[in-house]
Parts: C-alpha cells; sequence; structure tokens
C-alpha cells in the first residue's frame, strides 16, 4: 500500500476507489445496483477499455468478415443451489441463453466452467449436470467445451458455474441499450420478481410458504419472434435480472441519455410476489428476475411486439408499461398507484428489509 | 390484493386530497411520527398532492436513525468477536459506525447475518451451542414484544449462549421532547400507527392534552396517511385537541395487553440517548436486571467505547422535524446511500433515504 492509502495496481495506477471508502469487497458489491456499476466502471472498464465493453450490455457483438457473432458471459453463485422451479444448472444455461438473445443473436454453443468444493456431493452435481443438459436440450445448444476446478473445502459454497455462449446475430438487427428514443415505448414479457421471491423463500433463515416458482425460461424464441414481427424497431432488450426492473431501466435511462416514465398500475406483479414484498419489506421493482425481458420498441411497433409476446408462452403477460420521453434524462419517473409521482432509482448495495 | 388495494385506491385519494384543500383555510405544521410514514409519504407521491398551506415534517420514528452511535459501536465490536455470531435486521447492517458498518465487519470475516424475527436468532443459538449468538435489539414499542419473547423463551429454555443488545426507544417522551423545544413549529401529529397497535393511545390522552394538540393515530397506506392528514386538519381548522384513532382497524385505547405484559415482564424503562438528538430522559428500554445474563453489554465488555459523529450530519435537525433531507449542503452530495454520513441515509425509514431514492432531491 502506497504512503497516501491508496493501494497500488501493478500497472503503477492508484486504485480508483479510495481505500477509507472500499478497503474490501462487500456483498453489495455484487448486488446488481449503483455499487455493482461502480465497480464494473472504475475497476473493470479502466482495465480493459475497449468500445464494445463501454457499451455495458448482456452480450457484446464480434464482426467476423460478413458475420456478425454475439459472444456472452456469466457465473453463477446461488445460494440455494435448488429452489423451486429450477436450480443453479438449469439457471446457468438459461443465464447465458438469455444474454445471447439480448443482443438479437441465435445461440450457437455454450462453454461450462465449474469450481467445486472439496466435500460437495457427487448426486447434488449430477443433478445439476442433468439439469443442464435438459435445459440446453430444450433450447437445442450444445455445451462444447468445459473446465473443472475443485477448491478447499471452505474455499467456495458447493458449486459455482460460468457459462460462456456465441450466437449468430441475424441480418438487419441492431440491438443496443443506446438505441432508446423519445416517444419509445417499454414493454416486460410478464410478471415481475419471481425469480427472487421464490430463491429468498427457501433461503436458510426465511423460508415462508409460497406457490411461486422462479420464473426462469429461455426467452431467445420469444425474442427471436419478436425481432421478426417488428425489426429494426425494436431498439432495447435487457434483462431486469439482479436489481430488479428499477436498476434496468436506470441503466437504460443513463446510457441512452433519455426519460422514463412508468405507470405502476400497468406494471405485472403477481399477488403472491406483492403479498410477499409486503411483508418481507421488500420493493418488487428491484427483485430479480430470470425469465423476464424488458424490450424498448418504437409506437408504431408497440402493438405488434406484444400480440408476438402474449401468443408465445413466456410471453402471455407481456404488458406496456411505460414510454421513453426526453425530460429529465438518465432519470426513471414512476406514477403511483394513487396518482402520485416519484423517482425510481437505481439500487443501492443490496435490498435490505426493514425492520417494522 | 385485498387488504392492501382497498387503501391504495386512486379514486379515495383523489376524494380525500378534495377534502383536505376544501377543509384548509391557513398554514399548518404537520408532523408524522413514525418512519414507515415518511416513506408511504415520499414513495406514492402524497407531499406533493397536498395543498401548500399544509406543510409535512418527518419525524424521529425511525428506530434505525436514533439509535445511538456508542450502541452501534457497541455493535460493531462484538459482531467482531471469533466466537459471535451476530444477528441484526437488515435495516441496521449499513448503519454507519464510528468508523465502519456491519457489512464492513462482514467483510473482515465476522460472522453478521440478518434475521428476520429475534426467535431466529435464538434458534440460531440452540443450533450452534458452542457459539455465543448476539441479536440487536432495536425498534420502538413495535418490536418490543418479539424481542422480549425471544429474551423470555431464552430463559425459560436455558439457553446460555443467546444475548440482546438492547437500543429499544418509546416514542411518547419523543414526542414531549419535540413538543418542549423552543424552535418546534409542530402543531398536529400522526402518531405511529403500528406503536399504538402494541401499546395502545391512552399515552397520548395527557400529551395532547397538556401541550392542546391533535394526535391522530393513523396507519401506513397510503389512504390511511391521506386520512390521518384530514382528520389532524379538520382537528386544527375545529380548534380541537385530544387523540383519535384513523386506524382503528388495528388500534384499540389499550392496545394488545398480553404484548404489553411481556415488555413490562422483560425490560424496564431507562434514559436513552438518541442519536443526533441526545439523551431524552425514560425513553429507552433495557433488560430488567434480573435477566442481566441475556444483556450482551454485560457479556461482552463494551461499555466504553469512544465515538465520532461527522460534524457536517444534521440527522438530528432532520428528526426533529427542524428541517427537511433537502435542506442539507451534504444531501446527495457527500452524503449518499452508498456512503452515508448518518443514519437516515440507509436506513428503508429514513428520511433522507426516502427523499434520496424517491427523488426529492433540493
Amino acid at each position: 500500500m502506497s504512503s497516501d492509502g491508496r493501494e497500488k495496481l501493478s500497472s503503477g495506477a492508484h486504485c480508483p476507489i479510495p481505500i477509507s471508502e472500499y478497503p474490501t469487497v462487500t456483498l453489495a458489491h455484487g448486488g446488481g445496483g449503483r455499487m455493482t456499476q461502480m465497480l464494473i466502471e472504475r475497476f473493470f472498464l479502466r482495465s480493459f477499455d475497449n468500445p464494445q465493453l463501454e457499451l455495458l450490455h448482456d452480450g457484446a457483438i464480434v464482426d467476423v468478415e460478413t458475420l456478425r457473432l454475439a459472444f456472452s458471459t456469466d457465473s453463477f453463485v446461488i445460494s440455494p443451489l435448488f429452489f423451486p422451479g429450477g436450480d443453479i444448472g438449469s439457471l446457468a444455461i438459461h443465464g447465458t441463453i438469455n444474454d445471447l438473445a439480448r443482443c438479437g443473436a441465435k445461440p450457437l454453443a455454450l462453454s461450462a466452467g465449474f469450481i467445486l468444493e472439496e466435500g460437495f456431493e457427487m448426486a447434488k452435481l449430477w443433478r445439476i449436470t442433468q439439469s443442464m443438459r435438459a435445459a440446453a436440450q430444450q433450447v437445442g445448444v450444445p455445451v462444447i467445451t468445459g473446465d473443472t476446478k475443485v477448491v478447499d473445502r471452505g474455499k467456495g459454497d458447493g458449486v459455482f458455474i460460468n457459462t460462456t455462449g456465441i450466437g449468430l446475430v441475424a441480418e438487419g438487427v441492431s440491438i443496443s441499450p443506446r438505441a432508446a428514443r423519445p416517444g419509445d415505448v417499454v414493454l416486460v414479457n410478464g410478471s415481475i420478481g419471481e425469480h427472487g421471491i421464490a430463491v429468498m423463500s427457501v433461503r436458510e433463515g426465511l423460508e415462508f410458504e409460497t406457490a411461486l416458482e422462479s420464473d426462469s425460461a429461455p426467452l431467445h424464441d420469444l425474442v427471436s419472434e419478436v425481432i421478426r414481427a417488428v425489426g429494426g424497431e425494436l431498439r432495447v432488450l435487457r434483462d431486469p435480472t439482479r436489481g430488479g426492473l428499477a436498476s434496468a431501466l436506470n441503466e437504460i435511462a443513463a446510457q441512452a441519455g433519455v426519460g422514463i416514465r412508468l405507470d405502476e398500475t400497468s406494471i405485472p406483479v403477481k399477488d403472491e410476489v406483492r403479498g410477499a414484498c409486503e411483508i418481507l419489506g421488500l420493493d418488487p421493482l428491484y427483485v430479480a428476475n430470470e425469465g423476464k425481458c424488458l424490450l424498448i420498441v418504437a409506437r408504431s411497433a408497440a402493438e405488434r411486439a406484444l400480440e408476438t409476446m402474449r401468443a408465445h408462452p413466456h410471453g402471455r403477460e407481456a404488458a406496456v408499461i411505460g414510454q421513453i420521453v426526453d425530460e429529465h434524462p438518465g432519470k426513471v419517473f414512476l406514477r403511483s398507484r394513487i396518482g402520485g409521482t416519484r423517482v425510481v432509482d437505481m439500487l443501492s448495495g443490496e435490498q435490505l428489509p426493514r425492520i417494522c | 390484493m385485498k387488504y392492501v388495494d382497498e387503501y391504495r385506491s386512486q379514486a379515495d385519494a383523489r376524494r380525500l386530497v378534495a377534502a383536505i384543500r376544501r377543509r384548509v383555510t391557513r398554514a399548518w405544521t404537520l408532523m408524522e411520527i413514525c418512519g414507515g410514514q415518511t416513506h408511504t409519504i415520499i414513495k406514492a407521491g402524497i407531499d406533493r398532492m397536498l395543498p401548500e398551506e399544509l406543510t409535512v415534517v418527518h419525524g424521529p420514528g425511525c428506530p434505525v436513525c436514533v439509535t445511538p452511535l456508542e450502541q452501534i459501536d457497541r455493535a460493531l465490536a462484538i459482531a467482531g468477536r471469533p466466537e459471535v455470531i451476530f444477528t441484526s435486521f437488515g435495516d441496521m447492517l449499513r448503519v454507519p459506525g464510528t468508523d465502519e458498518d456491519l457489512l464492513g465487519i462482514k467483510a473482515h470475516g465476522g460472522d453478521v447475518r440478518m434475521v428476520y424475527s429475534p426467535l431466529d436468532a435464538l434458534k440460531l443459538a440452540i443450533k450452534h451451542p458452542d457459539r455465543e449468538v448476539v441479536f440487536f435489539a432495536v425498534g420502538f414499542e413495535t418490536t418490543a414484544p418479539a424481542n422480549a419473547m425471544a429474551v423470555w423463551r431464552a430463559k425459560q429454555q436455558a439457553v446460555s449462549n443467546f444475548s440482546v443488545l438492547s437500543a429499544h426507544v418509546l416514542v411518547p417522551p419523543a414526542m414531549e421532547e419535540i413538543l418542549g423545544s423552543a424552535h418546534n413549529r409542530v402543531q398536529g401529529f400522526l402518531a405511529a400507527g403500528h406503536v399504538c397497535t402494541v401499546m395502545g393511545y391512552r399515552q397520548y390522552e395527557p400529551i395532547a392534552e397538556k401541550w392542546q394538540v391533535p394526535i391522530v393515530v393513523t396507519g401506513f397506506e397510503p389512504i390511511d396517511l391521506l386520512h390521518g392528514l384530514l382528520m389532524t386538519v379538520d382537528a386544527l381548522e375545529s380548534g380541537r385537541s385530544g387523540v383519535e384513532n384513523q386506524y382503528s382497524r388495528s388500534v384499540s385505547r389499550d392496545g394488545n395487553r398480553h404484548a404489553r405484559e411481556l415488555i413490562a415482564r422483560v425490560f424496564e424503562v431507562c434514559d436513552r440517548p438518541w442519536r443526533g438528538i441526545g439523551v431524552i430522559p425514560a425513553s429507552g428500554l433495557r433488560l430488567r436486571p434480573e435477566l442481566a445474563a441475556f444483556d450482551a453489554e454485560r457479556r461482552f465488555d463494551v461499555s466504553h467505547v469512544s465515538t465520532r459523529e461527522s460534524e457536517l450530519c444534521i440527522a438530528g435537525e432532520i428528526l426533529q422535524g427542524l428541517k427537511r433531507p433537502s435542506d442539507c449542503s451534504q444531501f446527495g452530495t457527500a452524503c449518499t446511500p452508498e456512503r452515508p454520513l448518518g443514519a437516515p441515509m440507509v436506513s428503508s425509514e429514513g428520511a433522507c433515504a426516502a427523499y434520496y431514492h424517491y427523488g426529492r432531491q433540493a
């Protein structure tokens, strides 16, 4: 450590986060909100600095002669490993498939990397790999390469999985978080918050009974049908995973330099999710999703996009939830159920349940 | 969703706002006591629907915000010990102590766990007999019964590795403190519905009488708040003081007798410093002497902690309704939820957090 209290990186550059603020990584740095964004911007963007990465999209596009390939990676560290509606295995497949779909790509192949903790039960690993196999078969995308490492007991949480995928971007498709324009319409393919609540319902110390299941699902097919229906009028696709709908929309508003207006009554939320959120002191707008997709489309294409989604099994409850405006750039506003308005901020750290 | 949607109806909200507008003839300053009410007001945008004659200031009813710094530093000192599993409601984890917060202790290897109920902390103690399980008993009269229950069960079941660090506070002395201040501008109160669910509202009658103010026991949904505001305005405009009950679906005059008895069996009233405000006589709860074995302050020698509060934070004035978060020069600049100078910026019931998250910037 240097004398001014900042850690030196090997390049000789100063650590961009003052040591007095965050000398160590906290869980909040992984919450998907502002702290995560800060970590990405100050460490990874500065370290790997390139225009592709700066887009901060769910995946990157690589041009190879006449082909456009989408390329994306994701790591899965979920606890518990098995939850209503899925497990870490199916999630690891769906997550990367969906990241590729967010680039407007047809997934071609996946890799899978496993970090296993010494002592982890083989029977559980078998369940997880079988679940991955089933998920990959369902989407018709093979896992064609992989890696395995084992760490000492106590240095992992059972199993961590990384998946990376490549996909082929359809011709004429140009989806970018910066493409949102005033007048465009915001849609979501169904009700929000189910994954986060389903996982919480089985987390140690928090168990509660619910009929809810995770919404984890592959959305490449839904996305390709929307692309077929509206083509270039589809501007932005985004995963409202960690940090939920609110954080994803804040990222889009910031990157595109536009304002977003939402209508609380039009955002689909199941009663089970609302009820659990009321009891737990959480806001569904910030709860994680795994089978949901935010779409921003030109107003002229909104009706077609909505009909296309509603005709698809993963989009039956699709809804228009808001619009892009040129006022308050970078900010998301919500018209509340009773008719007031407020800002919907990005998640800061993790959602912490309240006392009473 | 039944029992929720009825209290978030736009048509009813409009009717109540119109009724408030019709009833108001001059300027009034009202205070909602509870941080949960503050958040409903800001989150639902109620403050922007009210006539300009009404000024709503936010009260001290955020247990996280008023927990004194020395108690947070004690919590940090205990949580850092290797034999301890430190349990807390989620709200407290990011509240800044002198040097760091509980999440920081966790990042350094401390075993800090979030629980939803003190009884879950007791279960942890039974499950881990080789560890010391400590629960951070924070809150107003609302959380006191459950925390008392955890201690009482620990005694009954002879769980010797369980203790609580009490930072309990009481609402009525804080209201008297506000009313007795030379700077007070509050003319009517919305009392905290959940505190009154436990305690009833008999305690508030002498306060309303002594200071000649209306006190309306109010719930937490948007319609409750608008209805409570209307009742308070109506009382002020008619020159009425006294206690009225908007939250009658939950609150009775005597409250929950069993809960009150349990509190009295486990806790006794003590003087308590409130963060940013100072010591308020007879405003806190500590464990009764016969339950000292369950008192974490005694079990771990943490009586001497040295504290250092931010000189820039005006939390005390905000908690007394003298200033609003947007009046603070540090708001949103030097003080944010990621780098808070004071507790109201990180607590989910804190007024500064409400202003920050729901966009009430200066």
